[in-house]
Protein backbone atom coordinates (compact mmCIF):
# COMPACT_ATOMS: atom_id res chain seq x y z
CA UNK A 1 0.00 0.00 0.00
CA UNK A 2 1.39 3.98 -1.03
CA UNK A 3 0.41 6.94 -0.06
CA UNK A 4 1.82 10.69 -0.65
CA UNK A 5 1.12 13.90 0.04
CA UNK A 6 2.04 17.32 1.82
CA UNK A 7 4.48 17.10 4.25
CA UNK A 8 3.86 19.02 7.42
CA UNK A 9 7.10 19.26 9.50
CA UNK A 10 7.51 19.16 13.28
CA UNK A 11 10.18 18.83 15.73
CA UNK A 12 11.43 16.78 18.26
CA UNK A 13 9.21 15.33 21.27
CA UNK A 14 5.82 16.28 20.07
CA UNK A 15 3.78 15.47 22.94
CA UNK A 16 0.51 14.33 23.47
CA UNK A 17 -0.37 17.58 24.99
CA UNK A 18 0.05 19.60 21.82
CA UNK A 19 -1.44 17.04 19.37
CA UNK A 20 -4.51 17.08 21.28
CA UNK A 21 -4.59 19.40 24.24
CA UNK A 22 -6.46 17.57 27.65
CA UNK A 23 -9.22 20.50 27.84
CA UNK A 24 -10.88 18.85 24.67
CA UNK A 25 -10.87 15.60 26.20
CA UNK A 26 -14.24 15.28 27.11
CA UNK A 27 -15.48 13.94 24.20
CA UNK A 28 -13.56 10.86 22.13
CA UNK A 29 -15.16 12.41 18.91
CA UNK A 30 -12.91 12.17 16.20
CA UNK A 31 -14.76 14.62 14.34
CA UNK A 32 -14.46 17.18 17.35
CA UNK A 33 -11.04 16.22 17.94
CA UNK A 34 -9.63 17.06 14.30
CA UNK A 35 -10.80 20.58 14.88
CA UNK A 36 -8.26 21.06 17.53
CA UNK A 37 -5.52 18.28 16.17
CA UNK A 38 -1.69 20.67 16.82
CA UNK A 39 -3.62 23.30 18.26
CA UNK A 40 -0.77 24.76 20.88
CA UNK A 41 1.37 24.20 18.72
CA UNK A 42 0.58 25.16 15.48
CA UNK A 43 -3.19 26.64 15.35
CA UNK A 44 -3.69 26.85 11.64
CA UNK A 45 -2.83 23.39 11.32
CA UNK A 46 -6.16 22.21 11.17
CA UNK A 47 -7.75 24.51 8.42
CA UNK A 48 -4.44 23.76 6.17
CA UNK A 49 -4.27 19.93 6.38
CA UNK A 50 -5.90 18.23 3.28
CA UNK A 51 -6.50 14.64 3.18
CA UNK A 52 -3.58 12.41 2.60
CA UNK A 53 -0.91 15.05 3.96
CA UNK A 54 1.99 13.37 5.90
CA UNK A 55 3.53 14.58 8.94
CA UNK A 56 6.69 14.60 9.33
CA UNK A 57 8.72 14.99 12.90
CA UNK A 58 11.86 14.37 14.90
CA UNK A 59 12.28 11.90 17.90
CA UNK A 60 10.02 10.97 20.34
CA UNK A 61 7.08 11.64 18.40
CA UNK A 62 3.63 11.51 21.23
CA UNK A 63 5.36 11.32 23.91
CA UNK A 64 3.42 11.90 27.29
CA UNK A 65 -0.05 11.03 27.62
CA UNK A 66 -2.07 7.51 27.40
CA UNK A 67 -4.62 9.46 25.39
CA UNK A 68 -5.84 7.45 22.27
CA UNK A 69 -7.40 10.52 21.07
CA UNK A 70 -3.92 12.04 20.02
CA UNK A 71 -3.32 9.30 16.78
CA UNK A 72 -7.25 9.44 16.34
CA UNK A 73 -7.20 13.24 15.96
CA UNK A 74 -4.37 13.15 13.51
CA UNK A 75 -6.10 10.33 11.52
CA UNK A 76 -9.19 12.43 11.66
CA UNK A 77 -7.27 14.72 9.94
CA UNK A 78 -7.04 13.21 7.31
CA UNK A 79 -3.29 12.61 7.39
CA UNK A 80 -2.48 9.40 5.65
CA UNK A 81 1.19 8.87 7.50
CA UNK A 82 3.48 9.96 10.01
CA UNK A 83 7.22 9.77 10.05
CA UNK A 84 9.32 9.97 12.78
CA UNK A 85 12.85 9.43 13.94
CA UNK A 86 11.18 7.35 16.40
CA UNK A 87 7.71 7.36 18.62
CA UNK A 88 7.28 7.26 22.22
CA UNK A 89 5.47 3.50 22.96
CA UNK A 90 2.53 4.37 24.00
CA UNK A 91 1.86 6.28 21.26
CA UNK A 92 3.12 3.81 18.49
CA UNK A 93 0.90 1.10 20.30
CA UNK A 94 -1.97 3.63 19.95
CA UNK A 95 -1.46 4.51 16.18
CA UNK A 96 -1.23 0.84 15.14
CA UNK A 97 -4.55 0.29 17.15
CA UNK A 98 -6.68 2.82 15.67
CA UNK A 99 -4.95 2.16 12.19
CA UNK A 100 -2.74 5.61 11.90
CA UNK A 101 0.17 4.22 9.62
CA UNK A 102 3.06 5.91 11.58
CA UNK A 103 7.06 4.84 10.04
CA UNK A 104 10.42 5.34 11.49
CA UNK A 105 13.13 6.73 9.83
CA UNK A 106 15.37 9.18 11.06
CA UNK A 107 17.43 10.01 8.15
CA UNK A 108 13.94 10.92 5.99
CA UNK A 109 13.25 13.33 9.23
CA UNK A 110 16.84 14.87 8.77
CA UNK A 111 16.41 15.82 4.91
CA UNK A 112 12.47 15.88 4.02
CA UNK A 113 11.45 19.76 4.11
CA UNK A 114 8.08 21.60 5.45
CA UNK A 115 5.81 21.44 2.37
CA UNK A 116 7.89 18.77 -0.12
CA UNK A 117 5.55 16.06 -1.34
CA UNK A 118 6.47 12.22 -0.74
CA UNK A 119 5.64 8.82 -1.57
CA UNK A 120 5.82 5.87 1.18
CA UNK A 121 5.42 2.11 0.53
CA UNK A 122 4.02 0.76 3.83
CA UNK A 123 5.39 -2.62 2.43
CA UNK A 124 8.47 -2.21 1.63
CA UNK A 125 8.99 0.98 3.78
CA UNK A 126 10.56 3.02 1.06
CA UNK A 127 9.40 6.70 1.28
CA UNK A 128 10.49 9.15 -1.64
CA UNK A 129 10.65 12.94 -1.70
CA UNK A 130 9.15 14.19 -4.73
CA UNK A 131 10.49 17.22 -4.29
CA UNK A 132 14.13 16.95 -4.08
CA UNK A 133 14.15 13.20 -5.77
CA UNK A 134 15.87 11.66 -2.73
CA UNK A 135 14.38 8.34 -1.31
CA UNK A 136 14.78 7.22 2.01
CA UNK A 137 14.07 2.93 3.62
CA UNK A 138 12.37 3.04 6.69
CA UNK A 139 11.60 -0.17 8.57
CA UNK A 140 8.79 -2.04 7.03
CA UNK A 141 6.32 -3.03 9.54
CA UNK A 142 6.52 -6.16 11.34
CA UNK A 143 4.81 -9.26 10.88
CA UNK A 144 2.77 -9.17 13.79
CA UNK A 145 2.03 -5.33 13.08
CA UNK A 146 0.76 -6.38 9.98
CA UNK A 147 -1.45 -8.90 11.31
CA UNK A 148 -3.57 -6.61 13.32
CA UNK A 149 -3.49 -3.94 10.73
CA UNK A 150 -4.85 -6.76 8.26
CA UNK A 151 -7.33 -7.36 10.83
CA UNK A 152 -8.43 -3.54 10.58
CA UNK A 153 -6.93 -3.03 14.19
CA UNK A 154 -6.43 -4.18 17.38
CA UNK A 155 -10.67 -4.58 17.51
CA UNK A 156 -10.39 -7.11 14.57
CA UNK A 157 -7.80 -8.88 15.57
CA UNK A 158 -9.56 -9.57 19.34
CA UNK A 159 -12.50 -10.16 17.94
CA UNK A 160 -10.79 -12.92 15.50
CA UNK A 161 -9.10 -14.35 18.36
CA UNK A 162 -11.83 -14.45 20.40
CA UNK A 163 -14.00 -16.37 17.99
CA UNK A 164 -11.08 -19.46 18.46
CA UNK B 1 19.23 -16.92 29.88
CA UNK B 2 19.43 -14.54 32.60
CA UNK B 3 17.01 -12.01 32.75
CA UNK B 4 16.00 -8.73 34.77
CA UNK B 5 13.00 -8.06 37.09
CA UNK B 6 10.86 -6.93 34.62
CA UNK B 7 11.92 -9.91 31.87
CA UNK B 8 11.05 -12.95 34.99
CA UNK B 9 7.16 -11.09 35.19
CA UNK B 10 6.90 -11.07 31.90
CA UNK B 11 7.89 -14.53 30.79
CA UNK B 12 6.36 -15.87 33.79
CA UNK B 13 2.24 -14.26 32.90
CA UNK B 14 3.48 -15.86 29.31
CA UNK B 15 3.95 -19.09 30.72
CA UNK B 16 7.45 -18.98 29.27
CA UNK B 17 10.68 -19.92 31.48
CA UNK B 18 12.36 -17.49 29.84
CA UNK B 19 12.11 -14.12 27.20
CA UNK B 20 14.67 -11.77 25.76
CA UNK B 21 14.75 -8.14 24.95
CA UNK B 22 12.64 -7.89 21.48
CA UNK B 23 10.31 -10.84 21.90
CA UNK B 24 6.83 -10.74 21.49
CA UNK B 25 4.83 -12.12 23.86
CA UNK B 26 0.70 -12.42 24.94
CA UNK B 27 0.77 -12.14 28.69
CA UNK B 28 -2.07 -12.70 31.11
CA UNK B 29 -2.65 -9.79 33.32
CA UNK B 30 -3.61 -9.27 36.69
CA UNK B 31 -5.19 -5.69 36.76
CA UNK B 32 -6.50 -3.78 33.91
CA UNK B 33 -7.36 -0.26 34.56
CA UNK B 34 -9.03 3.13 33.02
CA UNK B 35 -10.06 6.61 34.38
CA UNK B 36 -12.96 8.94 33.37
CA UNK B 37 -11.47 9.87 30.32
CA UNK B 38 -9.54 6.57 28.73
CA UNK B 39 -12.40 4.49 29.69
CA UNK B 40 -15.41 5.76 28.03
CA UNK B 41 -13.94 5.21 24.64
CA UNK B 42 -12.99 1.91 26.01
CA UNK B 43 -16.36 0.76 26.45
CA UNK B 44 -17.29 1.66 23.21
CA UNK B 45 -14.85 -0.66 21.75
CA UNK B 46 -15.73 -3.29 24.03
CA UNK B 47 -19.38 -3.22 22.84
CA UNK B 48 -18.16 -3.41 19.32
CA UNK B 49 -16.70 -6.52 19.82
CA UNK B 50 -19.50 -7.68 21.16
CA UNK B 51 -18.48 -9.27 24.42
CA UNK B 52 -21.22 -9.53 27.07
CA UNK B 53 -18.75 -9.66 29.76
CA UNK B 54 -15.34 -8.39 31.20
CA UNK B 55 -12.69 -10.79 32.09
CA UNK B 56 -13.06 -10.87 36.01
CA UNK B 57 -15.27 -7.98 37.45
CA UNK B 58 -12.41 -7.75 40.78
CA UNK B 59 -9.43 -7.40 38.14
CA UNK B 60 -11.06 -4.61 35.69
CA UNK B 61 -10.85 -1.21 37.91
CA UNK B 62 -12.61 1.90 36.76
CA UNK B 63 -11.22 4.89 38.93
CA UNK B 64 -12.60 8.61 37.84
CA UNK B 65 -10.58 11.00 38.44
CA UNK B 66 -9.54 13.16 35.71
CA UNK B 67 -12.25 15.68 35.75
CA UNK B 68 -13.76 14.77 39.16
CA UNK B 69 -16.08 16.03 40.47
CA UNK B 70 -16.98 16.61 37.18
CA UNK B 71 -16.50 19.93 35.50
CA UNK B 72 -18.53 20.31 33.19
CA UNK B 73 -21.60 18.74 31.56
CA UNK B 74 -19.42 16.82 28.74
CA UNK B 75 -16.90 15.71 31.51
CA UNK B 76 -20.37 14.61 33.58
CA UNK B 77 -21.41 12.32 30.29
CA UNK B 78 -18.30 11.02 30.29
CA UNK B 79 -18.03 9.64 33.94
CA UNK B 80 -21.88 8.81 33.79
CA UNK B 81 -21.31 6.61 30.67
CA UNK B 82 -17.99 4.14 32.98
CA UNK B 83 -20.65 4.43 36.15
CA UNK B 84 -23.41 2.83 34.15
CA UNK B 85 -20.98 0.41 32.81
CA UNK B 86 -19.25 -0.37 36.49
CA UNK B 87 -22.77 -0.53 37.76
CA UNK B 88 -24.24 -3.09 35.12
CA UNK B 89 -21.16 -5.20 35.17
CA UNK B 90 -20.64 -4.94 38.54
CA UNK B 91 -16.98 -3.95 38.38
CA UNK B 92 -15.93 -4.35 42.20
CA UNK B 93 -13.39 -1.39 42.46
CA UNK B 94 -15.34 1.43 40.80
CA UNK B 95 -15.75 4.26 43.87
CA UNK B 96 -18.04 7.44 44.01
CA UNK B 97 -16.61 10.67 45.49
CA UNK B 98 -15.99 10.70 48.89
CA UNK B 99 -16.03 7.15 49.66
CA UNK B 100 -12.89 6.10 52.01
CA UNK B 101 -11.35 3.85 48.68
CA UNK B 102 -11.69 6.72 46.54
CA UNK B 103 -8.91 8.95 44.75
CA UNK B 104 -6.40 9.47 42.22
CA UNK B 105 -6.14 5.67 40.26
CA UNK B 106 -2.00 5.58 40.83
CA UNK B 107 -2.22 7.07 44.69
CA UNK B 108 -4.81 4.49 45.77
CA UNK B 109 -4.33 1.14 43.43
CA UNK B 110 -1.09 0.56 45.92
CA UNK B 111 -2.76 2.31 49.31
CA UNK B 112 -5.82 0.22 49.08
CA UNK B 113 -3.71 -2.56 48.84
CA UNK B 114 -4.75 -3.87 44.93
CA UNK B 115 -1.23 -3.93 43.81
CA UNK B 116 1.06 -6.44 45.43
CA UNK B 117 4.63 -7.39 44.20
CA UNK B 118 4.46 -9.37 40.90
CA UNK B 119 2.02 -8.54 39.74
CA UNK B 120 1.39 -7.43 36.28
CA UNK B 121 -1.32 -4.40 35.60
CA UNK B 122 -2.12 -2.37 32.40
CA UNK B 123 -3.83 0.71 32.62
CA UNK B 124 -5.35 3.59 30.04
CA UNK B 125 -3.08 6.27 32.03
CA UNK B 126 0.41 6.63 30.97
CA UNK B 127 1.16 7.24 34.38
CA UNK B 128 0.22 3.50 35.29
CA UNK B 129 4.07 2.36 35.44
CA UNK B 130 3.72 3.36 39.47
CA UNK B 131 3.09 0.61 40.50
CA UNK B 132 6.83 -0.84 39.71
CA UNK B 133 7.89 0.34 43.20
CA UNK B 134 6.29 -2.45 45.07
CA UNK B 135 7.94 -5.15 42.45
CA UNK B 136 5.37 -5.03 40.15
CA UNK B 137 5.31 -4.88 35.70
CA UNK B 138 3.01 -1.98 35.15
CA UNK B 139 2.30 0.47 32.16
CA UNK B 140 0.21 2.69 30.24
CA UNK B 141 -1.66 1.50 27.24
CA UNK B 142 -4.59 3.24 25.02
CA UNK B 143 -8.50 2.97 25.12
CA UNK B 144 -8.34 0.30 22.50
CA UNK B 145 -5.83 -1.96 24.51
CA UNK B 146 -8.09 -1.28 27.73
CA UNK B 147 -11.21 -2.67 26.02
CA UNK B 148 -9.19 -5.98 24.63
CA UNK B 149 -8.13 -6.26 27.80
CA UNK B 150 -10.86 -5.88 29.71
CA UNK B 151 -12.17 -8.62 27.00
CA UNK B 152 -9.63 -11.18 27.37
CA UNK B 153 -7.31 -10.54 30.50
CA UNK B 154 -4.21 -10.86 28.27
CA UNK B 155 -2.42 -8.69 26.46
CA UNK B 156 0.78 -8.21 23.86
CA UNK B 157 3.70 -6.83 25.08
CA UNK B 158 7.72 -6.11 23.56
CA UNK B 159 9.80 -7.72 25.92
CA UNK B 160 12.04 -4.56 27.18
CA UNK B 161 15.65 -4.21 27.26
CA UNK B 162 16.43 -2.50 30.47
CA UNK B 163 18.59 0.24 32.33
CA UNK B 164 20.04 -0.06 35.68
CA UNK B 165 19.89 2.54 37.89
CA UNK B 166 22.77 1.37 40.76
CA UNK B 167 21.66 3.72 43.79
CA UNK B 168 24.13 4.20 46.55
CA UNK B 169 24.40 6.59 49.61
CA UNK B 170 21.64 8.98 51.47
CA UNK B 171 19.28 11.62 50.16
CA UNK B 172 20.28 15.02 51.77
CA UNK B 173 17.81 16.48 53.98
CA UNK B 174 14.75 17.81 51.74
CA UNK B 175 15.40 15.91 48.85
CA UNK B 176 13.11 13.30 47.80
CA UNK B 177 12.18 10.18 45.15
CA UNK B 178 10.85 13.32 43.06
CA UNK B 179 14.39 14.83 42.70
CA UNK B 180 15.92 11.68 41.69
CA UNK B 181 13.52 10.78 39.18
CA UNK B 182 13.86 14.68 37.78
CA UNK B 183 17.87 14.27 37.75
CA UNK B 184 17.41 10.81 36.27
CA UNK B 185 15.34 12.42 33.72
CA UNK B 186 17.61 15.32 33.05
CA UNK B 187 20.28 12.89 33.34
CA UNK B 188 19.25 10.77 29.96
CA UNK B 189 16.74 12.83 28.36
CA UNK B 190 13.16 12.54 27.66
CA UNK B 191 13.46 9.59 25.09
CA UNK B 192 16.74 8.47 27.31
CA UNK B 193 14.70 5.11 28.32
CA UNK B 194 12.63 4.99 25.13
CA UNK B 195 10.99 1.36 25.24
CA UNK B 196 12.88 0.31 28.12
CA UNK B 197 12.22 -0.77 31.61
CA UNK B 198 14.14 1.18 34.05
CA UNK B 199 15.46 -1.24 37.14
CA UNK B 200 16.92 0.59 40.19
CA UNK B 201 18.81 -1.44 42.48
CA UNK B 202 21.52 -0.88 45.14
CA UNK B 203 22.24 -0.20 48.45
CA UNK B 204 20.80 3.23 48.36
CA UNK B 205 16.95 2.29 47.52
CA UNK B 206 16.84 1.51 51.74
CA UNK B 207 17.00 4.97 51.90
CA UNK B 208 13.81 5.75 49.61
CA UNK B 209 10.70 5.47 51.47
CA UNK B 210 7.52 3.65 49.66
CA UNK B 211 6.16 6.90 48.94
CA UNK B 212 9.11 8.05 47.23
CA UNK B 213 9.52 5.05 44.89
CA UNK B 214 5.91 5.29 43.79
CA UNK B 215 7.03 8.66 42.91
CA UNK B 216 10.09 7.47 41.12
CA UNK B 217 8.22 5.00 39.29
CA UNK B 218 5.70 6.96 38.63
CA UNK B 219 7.90 9.48 36.29
CA UNK B 220 9.68 6.62 34.44
CA UNK B 221 7.40 6.96 32.05
CA UNK B 222 8.97 10.70 31.43
CA UNK B 223 11.95 8.95 30.30
CA UNK B 224 10.09 7.26 28.17
CA UNK B 225 10.49 4.12 29.79
CA UNK B 226 7.76 1.07 29.29
CA UNK B 227 8.41 0.74 33.41
CA UNK B 228 9.97 1.53 36.03
CA UNK B 229 11.20 -1.64 38.78
CA UNK B 230 12.18 -1.42 42.59
CA UNK B 231 13.36 -4.87 44.00
CA UNK B 232 11.03 -5.95 46.95
CA UNK B 233 12.70 -5.11 50.41
CA UNK B 234 12.07 -4.77 53.95
CA UNK B 235 10.39 -1.65 53.64
CA UNK B 236 8.00 -3.19 50.65
CA UNK B 237 6.94 -6.15 52.65
CA UNK B 238 6.18 -3.71 55.96
CA UNK B 239 4.07 -1.35 53.17
CA UNK B 240 2.00 -4.16 51.68
CA UNK B 241 1.91 -6.33 55.63
CA UNK B 242 -0.50 -2.79 56.03
CA UNK B 243 -2.33 -2.12 52.62
CA UNK B 244 -3.33 -5.89 52.28
CA UNK B 245 -2.23 -7.54 55.76
CA UNK B 246 -4.53 -10.69 54.63
CA UNK B 247 -2.69 -11.40 51.16
CA UNK B 248 0.05 -10.66 52.82
CA UNK B 249 -0.29 -13.46 55.93
CA UNK B 250 -0.60 -15.78 52.81
CA UNK B 251 1.90 -14.92 51.25
CA UNK B 252 -0.11 -14.46 48.05
CA UNK B 253 2.21 -12.49 46.48
CA UNK B 254 5.17 -13.01 44.65
CA UNK B 255 8.53 -11.61 44.90
CA UNK B 256 10.75 -11.53 41.69
CA UNK B 257 14.61 -10.80 41.88
CA UNK B 258 16.95 -9.92 38.84
CA UNK B 259 19.42 -12.28 38.08
CA UNK B 260 23.07 -11.41 38.95
CA UNK B 261 23.91 -11.66 35.31
CA UNK B 262 21.10 -10.47 33.96
CA UNK B 263 22.04 -8.10 30.78
CA UNK B 264 21.45 -4.27 30.90
CA UNK B 265 22.04 -1.64 28.15
CA UNK B 266 23.29 0.56 30.31
CA UNK B 267 23.86 0.98 33.85
CA UNK B 268 24.21 4.23 35.51
CA UNK B 269 25.53 4.70 39.16
CA UNK B 270 24.19 7.28 40.91
CA UNK B 271 24.87 8.48 44.77
CA UNK B 272 22.21 9.69 46.34
CA UNK B 273 24.38 12.10 48.31
CA UNK B 274 24.57 14.16 45.00
CA UNK B 275 21.26 14.28 44.36
CA UNK B 276 20.65 18.09 44.32
CA UNK B 277 16.46 20.10 45.24
CA UNK B 278 15.72 19.67 41.55
CA UNK B 279 13.26 21.80 39.28
CA UNK B 280 11.98 20.87 35.55
CA UNK B 281 11.99 24.44 33.99
CA UNK B 282 9.40 25.07 31.37
CA UNK B 283 8.17 23.02 28.39
CA UNK B 284 9.94 19.68 29.68
CA UNK B 285 10.58 17.18 32.62
CA UNK B 286 14.06 16.97 30.92
CA UNK B 287 15.02 20.89 31.30
CA UNK B 288 16.39 20.49 34.85
CA UNK B 289 18.19 22.95 37.26
CA UNK B 290 19.42 23.07 40.67
CA UNK B 291 16.37 24.68 42.56
CA UNK B 292 19.12 27.45 44.22
CA UNK B 293 19.67 28.39 40.87
CA UNK B 294 16.52 29.37 39.47
CA UNK B 295 15.70 31.71 42.83
CA UNK B 296 15.19 34.81 40.64
CA UNK B 297 11.66 33.26 39.15
CA UNK B 298 8.96 34.52 40.31
CA UNK B 299 5.57 32.97 40.78
CA UNK B 300 1.79 33.06 40.63
CA UNK B 301 0.45 29.43 41.99
CA UNK B 302 2.14 26.10 43.37
CA UNK B 303 -0.20 22.96 43.56
CA UNK B 304 1.14 20.10 45.46
CA UNK B 305 -0.50 17.24 44.94
CA UNK B 306 -1.37 14.57 41.54
CA UNK B 307 -0.79 10.72 41.03
CA UNK B 308 3.27 11.63 41.69
CA UNK B 309 3.16 13.85 44.99
CA UNK B 310 -0.34 13.37 46.48
CA UNK B 311 0.67 10.76 49.10
CA UNK B 312 0.46 10.97 53.05
CA UNK B 313 3.84 11.64 53.01
CA UNK B 314 3.88 14.79 50.81
CA UNK B 315 0.65 15.95 52.68
CA UNK B 316 2.92 15.52 55.38
CA UNK B 317 6.28 17.20 54.07
CA UNK B 318 3.84 20.20 52.90
CA UNK B 319 2.74 20.61 56.40
CA UNK B 320 6.55 20.38 58.06
CA UNK B 321 7.50 23.11 55.49
CA UNK B 322 4.05 25.17 55.98
CA UNK B 323 3.95 25.67 59.87
CA UNK B 324 4.35 29.26 61.28
CA UNK B 325 4.50 30.42 57.80
CA UNK B 326 1.99 32.29 55.18
CA UNK B 327 1.71 31.74 51.55
CA UNK B 328 2.69 34.51 49.66
CA UNK B 329 0.44 37.08 48.58
CA UNK B 330 1.02 36.89 45.72
CA UNK B 331 0.72 33.02 45.09
CA UNK B 332 -2.30 31.27 45.69
CA UNK B 333 -1.31 27.57 46.92
CA UNK B 334 -3.67 24.53 46.10
CA UNK B 335 -3.00 21.10 48.15
CA UNK B 336 -4.76 18.06 46.69
CA UNK B 337 -4.12 15.11 49.04
CA UNK B 338 -4.28 12.16 46.17
CA UNK B 339 -7.14 10.22 47.75
CA UNK B 340 -9.76 10.28 50.50
CA UNK B 341 -7.56 7.89 52.60
CA UNK B 342 -4.80 10.93 53.17
CA UNK B 343 -7.63 13.40 52.99
CA UNK B 344 -9.05 11.97 55.85
CA UNK B 345 -5.46 10.83 57.48
CA UNK B 346 -4.00 15.08 57.21
CA UNK B 347 -7.62 15.38 58.76
CA UNK B 348 -7.25 13.68 61.83
CA UNK B 349 -3.77 14.63 62.50
CA UNK B 350 -4.78 18.31 62.31
CA UNK B 351 -2.73 18.96 59.41
CA UNK B 352 -5.34 20.44 57.42
CA UNK B 353 -6.20 23.02 59.97
CA UNK B 354 -2.20 24.03 59.63
CA UNK B 355 -2.78 24.35 55.90
CA UNK B 356 -5.55 26.32 56.10
CA UNK B 357 -3.60 28.92 58.65
CA UNK B 358 -0.93 29.31 55.62
CA UNK B 359 -3.45 29.81 53.35
CA UNK B 360 -3.65 27.01 51.28
CA UNK B 361 -6.82 25.75 49.47
CA UNK B 362 -7.43 21.89 50.07
CA UNK B 363 -9.45 20.41 47.34
CA UNK B 364 -11.15 17.05 47.16
CA UNK B 365 -8.74 14.14 45.02
CA UNK B 366 -8.76 14.99 41.17
CA UNK B 367 -6.25 15.10 38.82
CA UNK B 368 -7.76 18.86 37.85
CA UNK B 369 -4.83 21.00 37.60
CA UNK B 370 -2.00 18.70 36.79
CA UNK B 371 -3.40 18.22 32.95
CA UNK B 372 -5.00 21.70 32.70
CA UNK B 373 -8.32 20.25 33.25
CA UNK B 374 -10.11 22.33 36.20
CA UNK B 375 -8.84 23.43 39.73
CA UNK B 376 -6.32 25.65 39.02
CA UNK B 377 -5.80 26.05 35.34
CA UNK B 378 -3.57 28.72 34.42
CA UNK B 379 -3.77 31.82 32.34
CA UNK B 380 -1.75 33.44 29.86
CA UNK B 381 1.49 34.67 31.42
CA UNK B 382 1.38 32.91 34.88
CA UNK B 383 3.96 30.63 36.16
CA UNK B 384 3.02 27.41 38.66
CA UNK B 385 5.44 25.45 40.58
CA UNK B 386 3.84 22.32 40.62
CA UNK B 387 4.58 19.02 42.09
CA UNK B 388 3.28 17.01 39.06
CA UNK B 389 4.87 15.32 36.06
CA UNK B 390 5.05 17.46 33.02
CA UNK B 391 5.59 20.83 31.79
CA UNK B 392 4.84 20.68 28.43
CA UNK B 393 3.20 23.76 26.47
CA UNK B 394 -0.26 24.56 27.31
CA UNK B 395 -0.40 21.44 30.11
CA UNK B 396 -1.97 23.29 32.75
CA UNK B 397 -3.62 26.01 30.96
CA UNK B 398 -2.77 28.86 28.64
CA UNK B 399 0.02 28.02 25.99
CA UNK B 400 1.90 31.21 27.02
CA UNK B 401 1.43 30.06 31.04
CA UNK B 402 4.52 28.01 32.26
CA UNK B 403 4.95 24.81 34.34
CA UNK B 404 7.86 24.16 36.71
CA UNK B 405 8.28 21.20 37.94
CA UNK B 406 9.75 20.17 41.60
CA UNK B 407 9.16 17.35 44.89
CA UNK B 408 7.17 18.98 47.31
CA UNK B 409 9.35 20.60 49.70
CA UNK B 410 10.53 23.38 47.05
CA UNK B 411 7.12 23.66 45.73
CA UNK B 412 5.77 24.36 49.65
CA UNK B 413 8.89 26.58 49.76
CA UNK B 414 8.15 28.43 46.72
CA UNK B 415 4.68 29.45 47.97
CA UNK B 416 5.75 30.95 50.82
CA UNK B 417 8.69 32.95 49.31
CA UNK B 418 6.51 33.65 46.17
CA UNK B 419 9.53 32.30 43.35
CA UNK B 420 11.15 29.23 43.37
CA UNK B 421 13.16 28.73 46.17
CA UNK B 422 14.20 25.79 48.57
CA UNK B 423 13.38 25.18 52.52
CA UNK B 424 16.48 26.45 53.24
CA UNK B 425 15.74 29.94 52.74
CA UNK B 426 12.86 30.13 55.04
Amino acid sequence: MKVSGNVFKFGDNIDTDVIIPARYLTSADPDHLRQHCMEDIDKSFKDRVKPGDIIVAGKNFGCGSSREHAPVAIKASGVSLVIASDFARIFYRNSINVGLPILECPEACGKISEGDVIEADFDTGVITDKTTGESFQANAFPEFIKKIMASGGLVGYTESELKD
Amino acid sequence: MPMTMTQKILADHAGLDSVAPGDLIEAKLDYVLGNDVTTPPAIKVFEKLGVKDVFDKDRVLMIQDHFTPNKDIKSAELNKTMRCFAREHQITHYYELGRKEMGIEHVILPDNGIVLPGDLVIGADSHTCTYGALGSFSTGVGSTDLACAMARGVTWFKVPDAIKINLTGHLNKFVTGKDLILYIIGKIGVDGALYKSLEFAGEGIKSLSMDGRLTVCNMAIECGAKNGIFPVDEITLQYISKTNPERFSAKDFKVYTADEDAEYSQVIDIDLADVPLTVALPHLPSNTRNASDCTDMKIDQVVIGSCTNGRLEDIATAVDIFKGHKVNENVRCIVIPGSQKVYRQALDNGWLQILDDAGCVISTPTCGPCLGGHMGVLAKGERCVSTTNRNFVGRMGDVESEVILSGVPVAASSAILGRVGTPDEL
